[in-house]
């Protein structure tokens, strides 16, 4: 699992079924420290995490197919948590 | 997922068994603010709509299969949707 933040929502109608009435969010992903890579995903949310929340992202197909509850389901990122705080070698960062 | 801008297509007659009728794209991978990022991929249209100058998004490794009527086919990226906007405050 990563961690990242949620910077954005993408709007999509015309989408395979398995999105209809589904959140997409855009995730920009976060080191350890909390910076920001400069990478993102497309996150199906599963959590109701909302702009500028960090969060924990799985980007592995089962589990993501696990948390929608569709074993053909063609998604890979999936938000599953909000992250409260981080602890890395001692430092802790808060969030929320 | 990632967001993708589709750049052309790619006509095969010969293809894997299950492959029949699915259309190709060439798609260029895009960065967070829509600026082209890595290489252009073959992505399989799994939305059988999208067309050149569209923004989409797609998945890839063995979920991009999954997308497609015969799930167990070799295909490694797919579109699933095309965007209508993204969002970023």
């Amino acid at each position: 699992m990563i961690v990242g933040r949620v910077s954005g929502t993408v709007v999509s109608t015309f989408n395979h079924p398995i999105f209809d009435s589904r959140r997409l969010l855009m995730c920009d992903l976060l080191d350890a420290d909390g910076e920001d890579t400069g990478k993102y995903l497309i996150c199906v949310d599963s959590v109701d995490a909302g702009q500028g929340d960090t969060v924990l992202i799985v980007d592995e197909g089962n589990g993501a197919r696990q948390v929608v509850g569709d074993p053909h389901a063609p998604i890979r990122a999936v938000i599953v948590g909000v992250v409260d705080e981080v602890s890395v070698d001692g430092r802790t960062r808060t969030y929320g | 997922m990632q967001l993708a801008e589709v750049r052309g297509t790619v006509v095969a007659t010969v293809k894997y068994d299950g492959l029949e009728g699915v259309r190709f794209l060439i798609v260029q991978p895009l960065d967070r603010d829509g600026e082209p990022s890595g290489r252009m991929v073959v992505a399989a249209d799994a939305v059988a709509a999208a067309g050149p100058g569209e923004i989409v998004y797609i998945v890839a490794s063995r979920e991009a299969a999954l997308a497609l009527p015969e799930p167990f086919v070799p295909v490694d990226h797919a579109v699933v949707g095309i965007v209508d906007e993204v969002h970023r405050p």
